[in-house]
C-alpha cells in the first residue's frame, strides 16, 4: 500500500475569497509565489541600476537627457553625478544580496517546494509564513522610500526628501554600500551627500528584513524537524531540503547580528549614542566636537565591521546553498542518475554552512587586524575549499555517465557548477591575506563575488524556475526561448566578469564613479567598453525570459503531474498541486530521493512513494548502508 | 551504478530512520513525532515546543552580539563611566524570578484540570511582568533625574538599550499570557485540541522562563561584570 488516507483534519481549508486566496494567503505554494513576485521585481530594479553604472563607467560625462528628465539632481543635465553613481553601488546592491538573493531561493522555491518534498500538507506555522512575506515586503517598500527620501526623484522628490531631512543634494538614495561602513553610516548628515534620512531608512529597511527572514527560517527548520511524511527519514530527503534546512539555520543564527548591529547604528545616527564612532574625526572640514557635529568618543568602527561581516559571510551561504540543492536535484533529474556521494553532499553542505560562521574576518584583511588573527581567518577559509570541492566532484560524478537530458533547467544547472568552481576559485586566491591586501579594493573581488555569490546563484534560481515552473503553474517554459536565453546569459556573464579580473589585477579600484583621472588605467578602457556592452545585451535577454515567464503561465504547453520522470514527492500530486499538497492524502516514502537507474528496477526511474520491489538488487555490498 | 543507490533493507534492519518496515514517524525523536505517527497528540504540543526553542535561538543570537558589543566597547575604550546601578532593580529581579515560579504553578494547576487555580496563577504571573516593566520604567526614570541620558557615556548606552530591548521581548510574553488567559474558557474538546493547548502553554513558558533568565544575565553583566 503506497498510501493511506489522512486521519487528521486539514488545519485551514481552502480559502474562498480571492484577498485570503492570493494576497493575504496561508498557503505556502502562494507565498512562495509571492516571493518569487518580490524578487522579480528588486532584481528589475537592481539590474536597471547595475546599467546606469556601466553606461557611467564606459562614456563618462556623456548626457543621456532621458536622466536628466527622471533624476534632476542625481544627472543634472543628464550627467550622472559621482554621487549619484555612489547611491547605484549602494542600491544595487542592497537590494540585489536581500531582496533577490535572500528572498527568491529560500522565501520562494523554498516555501513552496520544501513541505511538498517531505510529504507536509504546508508550513508548521502558516500564519508565520505569511507575516514572513509581509514584512519582507515592508522592508522593501522602505527601502525603495529611502531612495525617494534621499534624493529627488522625479518632481516633487526633493522637496519632499528635504523636508523629511534628506541629504539632498544629488544623490538618488542612501551611500554607505550594501556594508554600510561606520564610521561615515553612522554620523547623519555631517558625513556628506546620501547620509540623512535615506540612511535611517536603509538601516530600517535592513532590520525589518531581518525580522521577516527570522520567521521564514523558524517555519522552515521547525517544518522540517516535525512535518516529515510517514518513511521520510532525514536520510531520504532531497538535498533540496537538506540546503533549505541548512540556510535556515544560517538564517536564524546570523540575521539576529545584523539586528543588533542595526540598532546600533541607528542609536549612533539618531540617539546621540557612539557605539561606532571613534574620538577626534574630522569630517568634510569639520572638526567632532564642533557645534554642528555632536561631540563622540570611544566608538569602534571595526565593531561594525565584525558585527556586519559576522552576518555578512553565512549571508553568501544563505544566497548560494539553495542554488546548490536545486543544482544536485536537477542534475540527478536529467542526468538520469543518483546523485553521486548523496551523504558526502548532506556533509559538505553542512561543513560549509558550520565554517561559514568562522571566516568572517576575511573580509576585513585590510582593517589593519592583528595578523595572527588573519592567518587563522585565512586557514579556515581556505578549508571550506575541502566541502566546496567534494560538493563539486560530486556533481561531476553525476554528470559522468549519465543519459543526459539537456533542458533548459539541466543547462542553467550546468552553468551554475561551471560558475561556481569559476567564481569559488579566485576565493582561494582572496582568502589568503598576503594576495587579499593588494587585491582587495579592487574589481578583482567585484569579479569573485559576483561569479560565485551573485550569477551562480541566480543560475540555481533559473534552474530552479525552468525545472519547477510545470509543477507550479502547470505548464512548461518554452524550451527553445529557454536554451537561448541560457546560452545568451551563459557566454554573457563570463564576458561580463572575466575582464574584471584583469581590470583587479591591473589595479583599477572598486567603487570609483569614473577612472578618466587616471593615466595608468587608460588603456583598459576599451575594455570596460565590452563590459558594458556584455552586460547590456545579457541584461536585455533577461526581458526574453520574463516574457517566456508570462507568457508560459497562460499559453505555454500543458504539463502533467510528474513531466520530468522525476522521484520526489513534489512529482507525486497535480500541477499545480491542491491546496493541501496531496488531497488529503499522505505520502509514504519507501526509498531514497534519487533512485534512478535502479538495477532490476521495471522503470528507469523509482519514485519515493513506490515499495521495494524484491527483484531490485542493491546486494552488492556497497551500499551507504551496509557496514 | 548501485552502488549509489540507497537501498530499504538496512534501514529496515537496523531501525534506522523510519521506514515503514520499522516503526511510524519520521526517525527524528525516539518515537517518531512526523504526521505518520499514530499518536496526534504529540504531533502538536511537539511543533509548538520545537519552534519556540528555534526562536530563542535567534534571541540568544541577538543578545550574544549586544554583549560582544558590550564587552568590545567597554574593553576598547577610556570613555567608560559605570552608572550608578538604580536600587529599584532588585525589585525588578526579584519580581521577575518569581513570576517564574508562578507560571510553574499555573501550569501544574492546569496539567491537574484545575481550570480555575490556572487562569488565577496565569492572571498574577502577567501582573508581576506588568510590575516588571514598571519598575524597569521607575528605574530609567531615576536615572533620567540624575541626568543620565542614553548618550550620557557608552554604559548608559548599553543601559538603555538592554533594557529596552529585553522589555520589548518580555512584553510579548505578556501578550502571550493574555492570548493564554483568553483560551483558559475554551472546553476541553478533543485530545488534539487538549495537546495543542499544552503546547502552546509550554511554548508560552519557555519563552518567559527565558525571559527571566535573560533578566537576570543582563542585570549580572550591566552591574556585577569585570
Amino acid at each position: 500500500m503506497a498510501e493511506v488516507i489522512h486521519e487528521a483534519v486539514h488545519r485551514h481549508e481552502p480559502p474562498k475569497s480571492f484577498i485570503r486566496k492570493y494576497i493575504f494567503s496561508l498557503d505556502h505554494k502562494v507565498i512562495g509565489i509571492q516571493y518569487i513576485m518580490l524578487a522579480l521585481t528588486a532584481v528589475l530594479v537592481g539590474m536597471v541600476m547595475s546599467i546606469l553604472m556601466r553606461m557611467n563607467l564606459s562614456w563618462p560625462g556623456t548626457n543621456w537627457p532621458i536622466l536628466g528628465t527622471l533624476f534632476p539632481t542625481g544627472a543634472p543635465g543628464g550627467v550622472i553625478s559621482p554621487e549619484f553613481y555612489l547611491s547605484l553601488v549602494t542600491m544595487h546592491g542592497t537590494i540585489m544580496v536581500f531582496f533577490v538573493l535572500t528572498t527568491a531561493p529560500q522565501g520562494g522555491f523554498g516555501n513552496y517546494f520544501l513541505p511538498i518534498q517531505i510529504g507536509a500538507d504546508d508550513m508548521a506555522f502558516p500564519f508565520l509564513n505569511m507575516m514572513s512575506f509581509w514584512v519582507t515586503l515592508v522592508g522593501f517598500l522602505v527601502i525603495l522610500a529611502a531612495i525617494f527620501v534621499e534624493g529627488s526623484v522625479g518632481v516633487g522628490g526633493g522637496a519632499l526628501g528635504e523636508a523629511l531631512g534628506g541629504g539632498g543634494t544629488g544623490t538618488v538614495g542612501p551611500i554607505g554600500g550594501w556594508t554600510g561602513y561606520a564610521p561615515l553610516s553612522a554620523l547623519g548628515k555631517i558625513a556628506g551627500p546620501g547620509q540623512g534620512a535615506g540612511m535611517n531608512l536603509w538601516i530600517v529597511s535592513i532590520a525589518i528584513f531581518c525580522v521577516g527572514s527570522l520567521l521564514g527560517a523558524l517555519n522552515f527548520i521547525t517544518t522540517l524537524l516535525n512535518m516529515r511524511t510517514r518513511g521520510m527519514s532525514l536520510m531520504r530527503m532531497p538535498l533540496t531540503c537538506w540546503a533549505w534546512f541548512t540556510t535556515a539555520v544560517l538564517a536564524l543564527l546570523s540575521f539576529p547580528v545584523l539586528l543588533g548591529g542595526g540598532i546600533l547604528l541607528l542609536l549612533d545616527r539618531v540617539g546621540g549614542t557612539s557605539f561606532f564612532i571613534p574620538a577626534g574625526l574630522y569630517v568634510n572640514g569639520v572638526l567632532n566636537g564642533d557645534p554642528r557635529f555632536p561631540l563622540h568618543s570611544g566608538g569602534s568602527p571595526l565593531l561594525w565591521q565584525h558585527l556586519f561581516w559576522f552576518f555578512g559571510h553565512p549571508e553568501v551561504y544563505i544566497a548560494i546553498l539553495p542554488g546548490m540543492g536545486a543544482t544536485s536535484h536537477i542534475l540527478a533529474t536529467f542526468a538520469r542518475k543518483p546523485v553521486f556521494g548523496y551523504r558526502a553532499m548532506v556533509f559538505a553542505i553542512f561543513a560549509i554552512g558550520a565554517l561559514g560562521f568562522f571566516v568572517w574576518g576575511h573580509h576585513m584583511f585590510i582593517s589593519g587586524m592583528s595578523p595572527y588573527s588573519a592567518i587563522a581567518f585565512s586557514i579556515l577559509t581556505l578549508s571550506i575549499g575541502v566541502p566546496s570541492a567534494i560538493k563539486t566532484f560530486n556533481w561531476l560524478g553525476t554528470l559522468w555517465g549519465g543519459r543526459i537530458r539537456f533542458t533548459t533547467a539541466m543547462l542553467f544547472a550546468i552553468g551554475f557548477v561551471s560558475l561556481f568552481v569559476a567564481g569559488g576559485i579566485t576565493g582561494l586566491v582572496l582568502g589568503q591575506t598576503s594576495l587579499d591586501l593588494p587585491m582587495h579594493d579592487t574589481y578583482f573581488v567585484t569579479a569573485h563575488f559576483h561569479l560565485v555569490m551573485g550569477v551562480a546563484s541566480i543560475f540555481g534560481m533559473f534552474a530552479a524556475i525552468y525545472f519547477w515552473f510545470p509543477k507550479m503553474f502547470g505548464r512548461f517554459m518554452n524550451e527553445g526561448v529557454g536554451k537561448f536565453h541560457f546560452w545568451v546569459t551563459f557566454v554573457g556573464v563570463y564576458c561580463i566578469f572575466v575582464p574584471m579580473h584583469i581590470m583587479g589585477i591591473v589595479g583599477m579600484p572598486r567603487r570609483y564613479a569614473q577612472f578618466t583621472e587616471y593615466q595608468f588605467l587608460g588603456g583598459l578602457h576599451s575594455l570596460v567598453q565590452f563590459v558594458s556592452i556584455a552586460a547590456i545585451i545579457t541584461v536585455s535577454v533577461q526581458f526574453l525570459f520574463f516574457i517566456n515567464l508570462f507568457w508560459s503561465m497562460f499559453k505555454g504547453k500543458k504539463a502533467g503531474p510528474n513531466p520530468w520522470d522525476a522521484t520526489t514527492l513534489e512529482w507525486n500530486t497535480s500541477s499545480p498541486p491542491p491546496h493541501d499538497n496531496f488531497e488529503g492524502i499522505v505520502p509514504t516514502v519507501y526509498r531514497g530521493p534519487y533512485e534512478f537507474a535502479v538495477p532490476g528496477a521495471p522503470k528507469d526511474f523509482m519514485m519515493q512513494t513506490e515499495p521495494v520491489d524484491a527483484r531490485e538488487t542493491t546486494e552488492d555490498g556497497h551500499n551507504g548502508h551496509k557496514h | 551504478m548501485a552502488t549509489t543507490v540507497t537501498s530499504t533493507d538496512g534501514i529496515i534492519e537496523k531501525g534506522i530512520g523510519a521506514g515503514p518496515g520499522s516503526r511510524p514517524g519520521n526517525g527524528f525523536h525516539r518515537n517518531g513525532g512526523g504526521k505518520g505517527d499514530s499518536d496526534p497528540t504529540r504531533f502538536y504540543s511537539d511543533r509548538y515546543r520545537l519552534g519556540m526553542w528555534v526562536a530563542l535561538a535567534s534571541v540568544v543570537m541577538l543578545f550574544t552580539a549586544l554583549t560582544s558589543a558590550y564587552i568590545v566597547r567597554a574593553a576598547s575604550s577610556n570613555d567608560w563611566r559605570p552608572i550608578a546601578m538604580p536600587g529599584i532593580l532588585w525589585l525588578s529581579t526579584a519580581v521577575i524570578v518569581i513570576s517564574s515560579f508562578i507560571l510553574e504553578s499555573a501550569r501544574r494547576a492546569l496539567k491537574q484540570h484545575h481550570d480555575r487555580i490556572y487562569g488565577r496563577w496565569l492572571v498574577i504571573t502577567a501582573g508581576l511582568g506588568i510590575t516588571f516593566l514598571g519598575s524597569q520604567l521607575m528605574a530609567w526614570r531615576q536615572l533620567v533625574r540624575q541626568g543620565v541620558y542614553l548618550s550620557t557615556n557608552p554604559h548608559s548606552s548599553f543601559f538603555y538599550l538592554l533594557t529596552a530591548a529585553h522589555g520589548v521581548h518580555l512584553l510579548g510574553g505578556i501578550l502571550a499570557l493574555g492570548y493564554l488567559l483568553l483560551r483558559t474558557r475554551s472546553p476541553r474538546e478533543s485530545v488534539a485540541a487538549e495537546s495543542r493547548r499544552i503546547g502552546t502553554v509550554d511554548a508560552v513558558s519557555i519563552y518567559w522562563h527565558f525571559m527571566d533568565g535573560l533578566w537576570v544575565y543582563l542585570f549580572l553583566l550591566l552591574f556585577f561584570w569585570k
